[in-house]
């Protein structure tokens, strides 16, 4: 004799259906969204014209209606403009002498092309017909270009990648003695190659 | 009488379904993390593109997102083909657009203001002439923080038709 009644089971062969509906509910109100993308900085609106910069200083980068890339005045498919953009930047063509010479540059020292990082400017401009695909496109080899030379500076000068830095950086765990550390290296890094995207207006 | 009794079937024995509760609990769980609410309804067609030197947008707070795209075909009818501003559920004309942006940033708390991000999703066969006028109308408002809000990718993608 059992001192106590049976408990009757209770049916858990519903349970699937009621999780479906659920996740049915969840598939349909919710999207993956994009949180991410290319950060720019857009240039104040100010009335005074900008310095003249000597013409070897600046990389013209054009994208007219047809979503053709001309860099430098000659028409260059698209996969070369990183190579380009990197050959620019990490030019370096001052002499040894001058007090802004650039040692940690690799480049070819042309006298043709940019003076050093800091002088160096990409000036793009696009065609109000341009598709923004190619646009972004166009954006984004830039910011590999230099991603790719402020990583080889971090890597030179603190053994990791400039890029592994700045996600450390946003990142939530990061404690903060840690990211006032990170962001003198990050500011260092970004002082060698600093980015001077120039987007010229149109008439 | 015969002596054996031939079994028509062999039960095959059942599969149990306990655990499928638990599998589609996984699942949900699974959508649940890595979706995020809608929180405005896409009245454009709004395919992002793709770039690979992406940064994520963290802080949700001070971010503004702005879409622009063709309306969608259900829109075709009373807004044309021509690639449209949309912000919150509106459309946006360009010369509302400077007003509606300071507004937005208006309704942040104040000490949020000065680091608004505003995002832009674009759709990739949108044409750079609105986004321009998008970005002059921004640096007349001093909105100067932008996103080009895009998915991670191979970004030779963007280019082919």
């Amino acid at each position: 004799m059992s001192s106590r009644a049976e408990v009757p089971k209770v049916n858990a062969g519903s349970m699937a259906d009621i999780a479906f509906l659920l996740l049915i509910f969840f598939l349909v109100t919710t999207s993956i969204e994009t949180d991410a993308g290319l950060s720019r900085m857009l240039p104040r609106d100010s009335p005074t014209p900008p310095l003249p910069i000597q013409q070897r200083n600046i990389l013209p980068i054009l994208i007219n209606g047809e979503n053709e890339l001309m860099v430098n005045g000659e028409i260059v498919p698209m996969v070369n403009l990183k190579d380009l953009t990197i050959a620019f930047l990490d030019n370096g063509g001052l002499r040894s002498e001058a007090s802004d010479y650039c040692d940690y540059c690799k480049g070819e020292r042309s006298t043709t092309s940019s003076d050093n990082p800091e002088k160096a400017v990409v000036s793009l401009m696009s065609n109000r017909k341009t598709s923004y695909g190619t646009y972004i496109t166009v954006q984004n080899e830039l910011t590999a270009a230099y991603n790719a030379l402020r990583n080889r500076e971090a890597q030179r000068l603190y053994k990791v990648d400039f890029t592994a830095m700045e996600r450390l950086y946003s990142s939530k765990e990061t404690t903060a003695a840690y990211k006032a550390a990170l962001k003198k290296k990050i500011q260092t890094i970004q002082s060698l190659y600093p980015m001077k995207l120039s987007e010229a207006e149109r008439k | 009488m015969s002596k054996f009794k031939f079994k028509k079937t062999i039960n095959t024995p059942e599969v149990s379904t306990a655990s499928l509760p638990d599998i589609v609990f996984m699942l949900l769980f699974f959508f649940m993390t890595v979706t995020v609410m809608k929180d405005d309804t896409l009245k454009v067609i709004n395919e992002l593109p793709n770039a690979t030197e992406i940064k994520k947008l963290e802080k949700k707070d001070r971010i503004i997102t702005i879409y622009v795209g063709k309306p969608g075909l259900r829109y075709e009818k009373f807004f044309g083909t021509q690639p449209k501003i949309q912000i919150d559920d509106k459309f946006v004309s360009i010369s509302d657009f400077g007003t509606t942006i300071l507004a937005k940033i208006n309704e942040k708390p104040e000490h949020l203001r000065p680091f608004i991000t505003v995002s832009l999703k674009v759709d990739k066969t949108a044409s750079m002439g609105l986004i321009d006028d998008v970005k002059q109308e921004l640096r007349k408002i001093h909105a100067l923080k932008i996103n080009y809000t895009t998915y991670e990718g191979d970004t030779f993608i963007n280019l082919g038709k």
